[in-house]
Protein backbone atom coordinates (compact mmCIF):
# COMPACT_ATOMS: atom_id res chain seq x y z
CA UNK A 1 0.00 0.00 0.00
CA UNK A 2 2.36 2.66 -1.27
CA UNK A 3 -0.33 5.35 -0.99
CA UNK A 4 -0.56 4.82 2.77
CA UNK A 5 3.09 5.65 3.12
CA UNK A 6 3.94 9.14 4.21
CA UNK A 7 7.38 8.96 2.62
CA UNK A 8 8.61 6.43 0.11
CA UNK A 9 12.22 6.34 -1.08
CA UNK A 10 13.27 3.82 -3.73
CA UNK A 11 16.70 3.33 -5.28
CA UNK A 12 18.00 6.70 -4.12
CA UNK A 13 21.62 7.28 -5.20
CA UNK A 14 23.79 10.34 -4.70
CA UNK A 15 27.54 10.94 -4.53
CA UNK A 16 28.60 7.30 -4.12
CA UNK A 17 25.82 6.50 -1.61
CA UNK A 18 22.99 4.10 -2.32
CA UNK A 19 20.85 2.64 -3.57
CA UNK A 20 18.85 3.61 -0.49
CA UNK A 21 15.32 2.32 0.03
CA UNK A 22 13.21 3.39 2.97
CA UNK A 23 9.66 4.27 3.82
CA UNK A 24 7.83 5.97 6.63
CA UNK A 25 4.25 5.40 7.75
CA UNK A 26 2.13 8.32 8.96
CA UNK A 27 3.09 9.35 12.52
CA UNK A 28 6.19 7.17 12.36
CA UNK A 29 9.64 8.35 13.46
CA UNK A 30 12.68 6.68 11.97
CA UNK A 31 16.02 7.45 13.57
CA UNK A 32 19.07 7.40 11.36
CA UNK A 33 22.57 6.91 12.74
CA UNK A 34 25.94 6.12 11.31
CA UNK A 35 29.48 7.43 11.26
CA UNK A 36 30.24 11.04 10.33
CA UNK A 37 30.67 11.41 6.60
CA UNK A 38 28.48 8.38 5.84
CA UNK A 39 26.03 10.62 3.97
CA UNK A 40 23.19 11.07 6.50
CA UNK A 41 22.82 14.82 5.89
CA UNK A 42 23.19 14.29 2.15
CA UNK A 43 20.44 11.67 2.30
CA UNK A 44 18.10 14.23 3.87
CA UNK A 45 19.15 16.82 1.29
CA UNK A 46 18.48 14.40 -1.55
CA UNK A 47 15.02 13.57 -0.16
CA UNK A 48 14.30 17.33 0.13
CA UNK A 49 15.46 17.57 -3.50
CA UNK A 50 18.24 20.02 -2.63
CA UNK A 51 20.96 17.93 -4.27
CA UNK A 52 21.11 16.09 -7.57
CA UNK A 53 20.21 12.42 -7.12
CA UNK A 54 18.77 9.37 -8.87
CA UNK A 55 15.81 7.35 -7.72
CA UNK A 56 12.21 7.87 -6.70
CA UNK A 57 10.99 9.85 -3.71
CA UNK A 58 7.29 10.23 -2.99
CA UNK A 59 5.19 11.78 -0.25
CA UNK A 60 1.71 10.27 0.22
CA UNK A 61 2.05 8.71 -3.24
CA UNK A 62 3.02 11.95 -5.04
CA UNK A 63 6.55 12.02 -6.40
CA UNK A 64 8.80 15.06 -6.01
CA UNK A 65 8.87 15.61 -9.78
CA UNK A 66 5.09 15.83 -9.90
CA UNK A 67 5.20 18.95 -7.74
CA UNK A 68 6.84 22.33 -8.02
CA UNK A 69 10.11 22.19 -6.04
CA UNK A 70 8.86 24.80 -3.57
CA UNK A 71 5.64 22.83 -2.96
CA UNK A 72 7.62 19.61 -2.46
CA UNK A 73 9.87 21.30 0.11
CA UNK A 74 6.86 22.63 1.98
CA UNK A 75 5.47 19.11 2.22
CA UNK A 76 8.82 17.49 2.98
CA UNK A 77 10.45 20.05 5.28
CA UNK A 78 14.07 19.84 6.30
CA UNK A 79 15.73 21.34 9.37
CA UNK A 80 19.51 21.70 9.03
CA UNK A 81 21.86 21.21 11.96
CA UNK A 82 22.67 24.95 12.03
CA UNK A 83 19.83 27.37 11.52
CA UNK A 84 20.27 30.16 8.98
CA UNK A 85 18.60 33.58 8.92
CA UNK A 86 18.49 36.25 6.25
CA UNK A 87 16.68 39.20 7.82
CA UNK A 88 17.60 41.20 10.92
CA UNK A 89 14.75 40.36 13.27
CA UNK A 90 13.35 36.95 14.20
CA UNK A 91 9.70 37.80 13.41
CA UNK A 92 10.65 38.90 9.90
CA UNK A 93 11.15 35.20 9.12
CA UNK A 94 7.56 34.26 10.04
CA UNK A 95 4.51 34.94 7.89
CA UNK A 96 2.46 34.91 11.11
CA UNK A 97 3.80 34.88 14.69
CA UNK A 98 3.98 31.33 16.12
CA UNK A 99 1.23 30.35 18.55
CA UNK A 100 1.82 31.10 22.21
CA UNK A 101 1.61 27.44 23.22
CA UNK A 102 4.31 26.52 20.68
CA UNK A 103 6.63 29.19 22.14
CA UNK A 104 5.79 27.96 25.60
CA UNK A 105 6.45 24.34 24.66
CA UNK A 106 10.00 25.33 23.65
CA UNK A 107 10.48 27.76 26.57
CA UNK A 108 10.88 30.70 24.20
CA UNK A 109 9.99 34.19 25.39
CA UNK A 110 7.56 35.96 23.03
CA UNK A 111 9.66 39.15 23.30
CA UNK A 112 12.49 37.33 21.50
CA UNK A 113 10.41 37.43 18.32
CA UNK A 114 11.12 41.14 18.00
CA UNK A 115 14.82 40.74 18.87
CA UNK A 116 17.64 40.85 16.33
CA UNK A 117 18.64 37.32 15.30
CA UNK A 118 22.26 38.11 16.20
CA UNK A 119 21.28 38.60 19.88
CA UNK A 120 19.86 35.07 20.22
CA UNK A 121 21.86 32.08 21.42
CA UNK A 122 22.43 29.26 18.93
CA UNK A 123 19.96 27.13 20.92
CA UNK A 124 17.26 29.81 20.76
CA UNK A 125 17.85 30.23 17.03
CA UNK A 126 17.54 26.48 16.51
CA UNK A 127 14.25 26.29 18.40
CA UNK A 128 12.84 29.24 16.44
CA UNK A 129 14.01 27.54 13.23
CA UNK A 130 11.94 24.48 14.19
CA UNK A 131 8.85 26.67 14.71
CA UNK A 132 9.55 28.38 11.37
CA UNK A 133 9.56 24.97 9.68
CA UNK A 134 6.44 23.70 11.45
CA UNK A 135 4.55 26.81 10.30
CA UNK A 136 4.50 25.21 6.82
CA UNK A 137 2.69 22.13 8.27
CA UNK A 138 5.06 19.68 6.52
CA UNK A 139 3.82 16.09 6.17
CA UNK A 140 7.35 14.75 6.52
CA UNK A 141 10.04 16.23 8.76
CA UNK A 142 13.69 15.66 7.87
CA UNK A 143 15.62 16.59 10.99
CA UNK A 144 19.42 16.78 10.84
CA UNK A 145 20.66 16.64 14.43
CA UNK A 146 18.04 19.16 15.52
CA UNK A 147 19.13 19.18 19.15
CA UNK A 148 22.91 19.22 18.66
CA UNK A 149 23.13 22.82 19.95
CA UNK A 150 20.67 22.39 22.82
CA UNK A 151 21.07 21.67 26.51
CA UNK A 152 19.38 18.45 27.75
CA UNK A 153 16.22 20.23 29.00
CA UNK A 154 15.65 22.04 25.72
CA UNK A 155 16.49 18.91 23.74
CA UNK A 156 13.67 17.13 25.62
CA UNK A 157 11.30 20.03 24.89
CA UNK A 158 12.06 19.71 21.18
CA UNK A 159 11.51 15.94 21.32
CA UNK A 160 8.11 16.43 22.99
CA UNK A 161 7.01 19.12 20.54
CA UNK A 162 7.90 16.93 17.58
CA UNK A 163 6.09 13.94 19.12
CA UNK A 164 2.99 16.14 19.59
CA UNK A 165 3.28 17.39 16.01
CA UNK A 166 3.48 13.83 14.68
CA UNK A 167 0.38 12.85 16.62
CA UNK A 168 -1.70 15.92 15.76
CA UNK A 169 -0.70 16.29 12.08
CA UNK A 170 -0.03 12.65 11.20
CA UNK A 171 3.43 13.65 10.01
CA UNK A 172 6.33 11.24 9.62
CA UNK A 173 9.83 12.07 10.88
CA UNK A 174 13.28 11.05 9.67
CA UNK A 175 15.60 12.03 12.51
CA UNK A 176 19.38 12.01 12.15
CA UNK A 177 21.11 11.81 15.49
CA UNK A 178 24.41 10.81 17.04
CA UNK A 179 22.82 10.27 20.46
CA UNK A 180 21.78 6.61 21.01
CA UNK A 181 19.63 7.46 24.04
CA UNK A 182 17.77 10.10 22.11
CA UNK A 183 17.23 7.74 19.21
CA UNK A 184 15.69 5.15 21.52
CA UNK A 185 13.48 7.83 23.08
CA UNK A 186 12.11 9.34 19.88
CA UNK A 187 12.12 6.62 17.24
CA UNK A 188 9.83 3.73 16.33
CA UNK A 189 12.55 2.20 14.13
CA UNK A 190 16.28 2.78 13.92
CA UNK A 191 18.62 2.39 10.94
CA UNK A 192 22.28 3.06 10.30
CA UNK A 193 23.78 4.44 7.13
CA UNK A 194 27.23 2.97 6.58
CA UNK A 195 29.26 2.00 3.57
CA UNK A 196 26.67 3.72 1.40
CA UNK A 197 23.86 1.38 2.50
CA UNK A 198 21.10 1.43 5.09
CA UNK A 199 21.33 -1.35 7.65
CA UNK A 200 19.23 -2.31 10.62
CA UNK A 201 20.59 -0.93 13.89
CA UNK A 202 20.55 -3.81 16.37
CA UNK A 203 19.35 -2.97 19.88
CA UNK A 204 22.48 -4.42 21.41
CA UNK A 205 24.83 -2.14 19.50
CA UNK A 206 25.16 1.58 19.63
CA UNK A 207 23.43 3.11 16.65
CA UNK A 208 24.97 6.53 16.94
CA UNK A 209 28.59 7.54 17.00
CA UNK A 210 28.91 7.24 20.77
CA UNK A 211 32.02 5.50 22.12
CA UNK A 212 31.54 1.77 22.42
CA UNK B 1 43.07 73.25 -31.17
CA UNK B 2 46.68 72.83 -29.99
CA UNK B 3 48.16 69.83 -31.82
CA UNK B 4 50.30 67.35 -29.85
CA UNK B 5 53.64 66.13 -31.23
CA UNK B 6 55.94 63.26 -30.14
CA UNK B 7 57.86 65.60 -27.84
CA UNK B 8 54.72 66.64 -25.93
CA UNK B 9 53.64 63.00 -25.53
CA UNK B 10 57.15 61.99 -24.46
CA UNK B 11 57.04 64.64 -21.75
CA UNK B 12 53.70 63.26 -20.53
CA UNK B 13 55.18 59.74 -20.59
CA UNK B 14 57.81 60.93 -18.11
CA UNK B 15 55.01 60.84 -15.51
CA UNK B 16 54.59 57.10 -16.09
CA UNK B 17 58.35 56.60 -15.70
CA UNK B 18 58.24 58.77 -12.57
CA UNK B 19 55.42 56.65 -11.12
CA UNK B 20 57.37 53.47 -11.88
CA UNK B 21 60.48 54.92 -10.21
CA UNK B 22 58.44 55.87 -7.14
CA UNK B 23 56.89 52.38 -7.01
CA UNK B 24 60.41 50.87 -7.20
CA UNK B 25 61.76 53.15 -4.48
CA UNK B 26 58.83 52.36 -2.18
CA UNK B 27 59.11 48.59 -2.93
CA UNK B 28 55.43 48.48 -3.95
CA UNK B 29 55.97 45.58 -6.33
CA UNK B 30 54.08 47.56 -8.98
CA UNK B 31 56.95 48.82 -11.12
CA UNK B 32 56.58 46.25 -13.88
CA UNK B 33 52.77 46.54 -13.85
CA UNK B 34 52.94 50.33 -14.27
CA UNK B 35 55.44 50.13 -17.13
CA UNK B 36 53.53 47.34 -18.91
CA UNK B 37 50.19 49.13 -18.48
CA UNK B 38 51.68 52.38 -19.81
CA UNK B 39 53.28 50.71 -22.82
CA UNK B 40 50.17 48.65 -23.53
CA UNK B 41 47.99 51.77 -23.38
CA UNK B 42 50.21 53.63 -25.87
CA UNK B 43 50.33 50.70 -28.32
CA UNK B 44 46.57 50.01 -28.06
CA UNK B 45 45.60 53.64 -28.57
CA UNK B 46 48.00 54.16 -31.48
CA UNK B 47 46.61 51.07 -33.18
CA UNK B 48 43.04 52.19 -32.54
CA UNK B 49 43.89 55.63 -33.91
CA UNK B 50 45.19 54.06 -37.12
CA UNK B 51 42.22 51.71 -37.46
CA UNK B 52 39.72 54.48 -36.77
CA UNK B 53 41.36 56.68 -39.40
CA UNK B 54 40.82 53.96 -42.01
CA UNK B 55 37.26 53.24 -40.86
CA UNK B 56 36.33 56.94 -40.69
CA UNK B 57 37.58 57.42 -44.24
CA UNK B 58 35.64 54.45 -45.67
CA UNK B 59 32.24 54.72 -43.84
CA UNK B 60 31.54 51.03 -44.55
CA UNK B 61 28.93 49.24 -42.40
CA UNK B 62 30.79 45.89 -42.62
CA UNK B 63 33.97 47.37 -41.21
CA UNK B 64 32.09 49.20 -38.49
CA UNK B 65 30.26 45.96 -37.66
CA UNK B 66 33.55 44.05 -37.37
CA UNK B 67 35.04 46.68 -35.07
CA UNK B 68 31.87 46.73 -32.94
CA UNK B 69 32.00 42.93 -32.68
CA UNK B 70 35.65 42.94 -31.60
CA UNK B 71 34.88 45.61 -29.00
CA UNK B 72 31.93 43.53 -27.73
CA UNK B 73 33.92 40.29 -27.42
CA UNK B 74 36.81 41.99 -25.65
CA UNK B 75 34.33 43.66 -23.26
CA UNK B 76 32.70 40.25 -22.62
CA UNK B 77 36.09 38.71 -21.88
CA UNK B 78 37.12 41.58 -19.59
CA UNK B 79 33.84 41.48 -17.67
CA UNK B 80 34.40 37.75 -17.03
CA UNK B 81 38.06 38.22 -16.11
CA UNK B 82 37.14 40.71 -13.38
CA UNK B 83 35.02 38.17 -11.49
CA UNK B 84 36.61 36.12 -8.75
CA UNK B 85 34.24 33.14 -9.00
CA UNK B 86 32.72 33.08 -12.40
CA UNK B 87 30.32 30.71 -14.12
CA UNK B 88 32.14 27.75 -15.62
CA UNK B 89 32.43 27.13 -19.34
CA UNK B 90 31.34 29.72 -21.86
CA UNK B 91 28.55 30.97 -19.60
CA UNK B 92 30.47 33.78 -17.97
CA UNK B 93 31.68 35.40 -21.20
CA UNK B 94 28.43 34.44 -22.95
CA UNK B 95 26.22 36.20 -20.42
CA UNK B 96 28.45 39.31 -20.49
CA UNK B 97 28.44 39.44 -24.29
CA UNK B 98 24.67 38.88 -24.52
CA UNK B 99 23.92 41.49 -21.85
CA UNK B 100 26.18 44.10 -23.45
CA UNK B 101 24.98 43.32 -26.94
CA UNK B 102 21.32 43.70 -26.00
CA UNK B 103 21.78 46.87 -23.96
CA UNK B 104 24.58 48.84 -25.66
CA UNK B 105 23.79 47.99 -29.28
CA UNK B 106 20.10 48.79 -28.79
CA UNK B 107 20.84 52.11 -27.08
CA UNK B 108 23.53 53.05 -29.62
CA UNK B 109 21.37 52.31 -32.67
CA UNK B 110 18.34 54.05 -31.18
CA UNK B 111 20.44 57.10 -30.33
CA UNK B 112 21.95 57.23 -33.81
CA UNK B 113 18.63 56.81 -35.57
CA UNK B 114 16.25 58.72 -33.30
CA UNK B 115 18.32 61.37 -31.52
CA UNK B 116 21.47 62.24 -33.46
CA UNK B 117 20.42 61.31 -36.99
CA UNK B 118 23.77 61.46 -38.84
CA UNK B 119 23.77 60.48 -42.50
CA UNK B 120 24.29 57.58 -42.95
CA UNK B 121 23.04 56.53 -39.50
CA UNK B 122 26.16 54.42 -38.89
CA UNK B 123 28.60 57.28 -39.50
CA UNK B 124 31.63 55.90 -37.61
CA UNK B 125 32.61 59.25 -36.10
CA UNK B 126 29.40 59.00 -34.00
CA UNK B 127 28.74 55.25 -33.87
CA UNK B 128 32.10 54.01 -32.60
CA UNK B 129 32.76 56.51 -29.79
CA UNK B 130 29.15 56.15 -28.58
CA UNK B 131 29.34 52.36 -28.54
CA UNK B 132 32.75 52.50 -26.87
CA UNK B 133 31.54 54.70 -24.02
CA UNK B 134 28.45 52.55 -23.47
CA UNK B 135 30.41 49.28 -23.63
CA UNK B 136 33.04 50.52 -21.19
CA UNK B 137 30.50 51.56 -18.59
CA UNK B 138 28.15 48.61 -19.04
CA UNK B 139 31.13 46.25 -18.80
CA UNK B 140 31.92 47.65 -15.35
CA UNK B 141 28.29 47.31 -14.26
CA UNK B 142 28.00 43.73 -15.53
CA UNK B 143 31.32 42.69 -14.01
CA UNK B 144 30.53 44.21 -10.60
CA UNK B 145 26.99 42.83 -10.58
CA UNK B 146 28.07 39.28 -11.49
CA UNK B 147 31.06 39.34 -9.16
CA UNK B 148 28.81 40.38 -6.26
CA UNK B 149 26.26 37.71 -7.21
CA UNK B 150 28.62 34.75 -7.33
CA UNK B 151 30.55 35.85 -4.23
CA UNK B 152 27.40 36.45 -2.19
CA UNK B 153 25.80 33.17 -3.20
CA UNK B 154 29.04 31.38 -2.32
CA UNK B 155 29.22 32.96 1.14
CA UNK B 156 25.48 32.89 1.87
CA UNK B 157 24.64 29.54 0.32
CA UNK B 158 23.41 28.10 3.64
CA UNK B 159 20.97 30.99 4.08
CA UNK B 160 19.76 30.65 0.49
CA UNK B 161 19.28 26.91 0.95
CA UNK B 162 17.53 27.50 4.28
CA UNK B 163 14.97 29.51 2.33
CA UNK B 164 14.65 26.77 -0.29
CA UNK B 165 14.11 24.23 2.54
CA UNK B 166 11.22 26.37 3.75
CA UNK B 167 9.55 26.21 0.36
CA UNK B 168 10.69 29.54 -1.04
CA UNK B 169 11.09 29.63 -4.81
CA UNK B 170 14.56 30.35 -6.18
CA UNK B 171 13.39 33.86 -7.04
CA UNK B 172 12.26 34.51 -3.47
CA UNK B 173 15.46 32.97 -2.10
CA UNK B 174 17.66 35.43 -4.01
CA UNK B 175 15.46 38.56 -3.92
CA UNK B 176 17.67 40.48 -1.49
CA UNK B 177 20.89 39.27 -3.09
CA UNK B 178 19.74 40.27 -6.55
CA UNK B 179 18.87 43.75 -5.32
CA UNK B 180 22.35 44.10 -3.80
CA UNK B 181 23.98 42.99 -7.05
CA UNK B 182 22.06 45.56 -9.07
CA UNK B 183 23.09 48.25 -6.60
CA UNK B 184 26.74 47.14 -6.82
CA UNK B 185 26.63 47.26 -10.61
CA UNK B 186 25.04 50.71 -10.76
CA UNK B 187 27.08 52.49 -8.05
CA UNK B 188 29.88 53.67 -10.41
CA UNK B 189 27.31 55.15 -12.81
CA UNK B 190 25.34 56.74 -9.98
CA UNK B 191 28.55 58.19 -8.51
CA UNK B 192 29.62 59.55 -11.89
CA UNK B 193 26.24 61.21 -12.39
CA UNK B 194 26.19 62.66 -8.87
CA UNK B 195 29.72 64.04 -9.15
CA UNK B 196 29.44 65.20 -12.77
CA UNK B 197 30.40 68.83 -13.13
CA UNK B 198 31.01 69.37 -9.41
CA UNK B 199 33.69 66.92 -8.32
CA UNK B 200 34.86 65.99 -11.78
CA UNK B 201 34.52 67.15 -15.33
CA UNK B 202 33.54 64.04 -17.30
CA UNK B 203 36.17 62.75 -19.74
CA UNK B 204 34.21 63.19 -22.93
CA UNK B 205 33.23 66.76 -22.11
CA UNK B 206 36.81 67.59 -21.15
CA UNK B 207 37.99 66.13 -24.46
CA UNK B 208 35.54 68.18 -26.47
CA UNK B 209 36.43 71.39 -24.64
CA UNK B 210 40.16 70.74 -25.12
CA UNK B 211 39.46 70.13 -28.81
CA UNK B 212 37.88 73.58 -29.01
CA UNK B 213 34.15 72.86 -28.76
CA UNK B 214 32.02 75.51 -26.99
CA UNK B 215 31.44 74.40 -23.34
CA UNK B 216 27.65 74.51 -23.63
CA UNK B 217 27.72 72.18 -26.64
CA UNK B 218 30.13 69.85 -24.83
CA UNK B 219 27.80 69.84 -21.82
CA UNK B 220 24.81 68.91 -24.00
CA UNK B 221 26.70 65.91 -25.39
CA UNK B 222 27.77 64.91 -21.90
CA UNK B 223 24.17 64.98 -20.67
CA UNK B 224 23.15 62.81 -23.61
CA UNK B 225 25.96 60.34 -22.92
CA UNK B 226 25.22 60.16 -19.18
CA UNK B 227 21.57 59.31 -19.88
CA UNK B 228 22.59 56.64 -22.41
CA UNK B 229 25.12 55.15 -20.00
CA UNK B 230 22.51 54.97 -17.25
CA UNK B 231 20.05 53.19 -19.56
CA UNK B 232 22.56 50.74 -21.03
CA UNK B 233 24.22 49.92 -17.69
CA UNK B 234 20.90 49.34 -15.92
CA UNK B 235 19.57 47.14 -18.72
CA UNK B 236 22.82 45.20 -19.18
CA UNK B 237 23.40 44.61 -15.47
CA UNK B 238 19.79 43.56 -14.87
CA UNK B 239 19.93 41.08 -17.76
CA UNK B 240 23.29 39.62 -16.71
CA UNK B 241 22.33 39.24 -13.03
CA UNK B 242 18.97 37.68 -13.93
CA UNK B 243 20.42 35.12 -16.36
CA UNK B 244 23.34 34.25 -14.07
CA UNK B 245 20.92 33.77 -11.15
CA UNK B 246 18.80 31.40 -13.20
CA UNK B 247 21.90 29.50 -14.30
CA UNK B 248 22.92 28.98 -10.66
CA UNK B 249 19.67 27.13 -9.97
CA UNK B 250 18.62 24.07 -11.95
CA UNK B 251 15.16 23.05 -13.14
CA UNK B 252 14.40 21.61 -9.67
CA UNK B 253 15.45 24.93 -8.12
CA UNK B 254 18.53 23.52 -6.42
CA UNK B 255 21.39 25.94 -5.78
CA UNK B 256 24.13 24.76 -8.17
CA UNK B 257 27.39 26.31 -7.00
CA UNK B 258 29.18 23.48 -8.82
CA UNK B 259 28.50 25.57 -11.91
CA UNK B 260 31.02 28.14 -10.66
CA UNK B 261 34.72 27.94 -11.40
CA UNK B 262 37.10 28.01 -8.43
CA UNK B 263 39.04 31.30 -8.21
Amino acid sequence: MTEARQLDVEGLRFGGVGPVDLWLAPRECLALGGPSGAGKSRLLRAIADLDVHEGRVACQGTTAEALEPSEWRRRVGMLAADSRWWRDRVDEHFAAPPAGEMLEALALDEALLRAPVAKLSSGERQRFALLRLLANHPRVLLLDEPTANLDPDNALRVEHLIADYRRSEGAAVLWVSHDPQQMRRVADRRLRLEGGRLVQAPDTEPIGDAPR
Amino acid sequence: MILLGPLELALAALLVLGSAALAFALRLGLTASLLIAGTRMVVQLLLVGLILKVVFDRVDLTWIGIIALVMLIVAGYESAARQKRRLAGAWSIGIGVAAMFLSTFTVTVLTLVVILGPSPWYTPQYAIPLLGMLLGNTMTGVALGLDRLTQTLWVQRDAVEARLMLGHTWREAVTDIRRDCMRAGLIPTLNAMAAAGIVSLPGMMTGQILAGAPPVEAVKYQILIMCLIMGATTGGTAFAVQVACRRLFDARERLRLDRLRAP
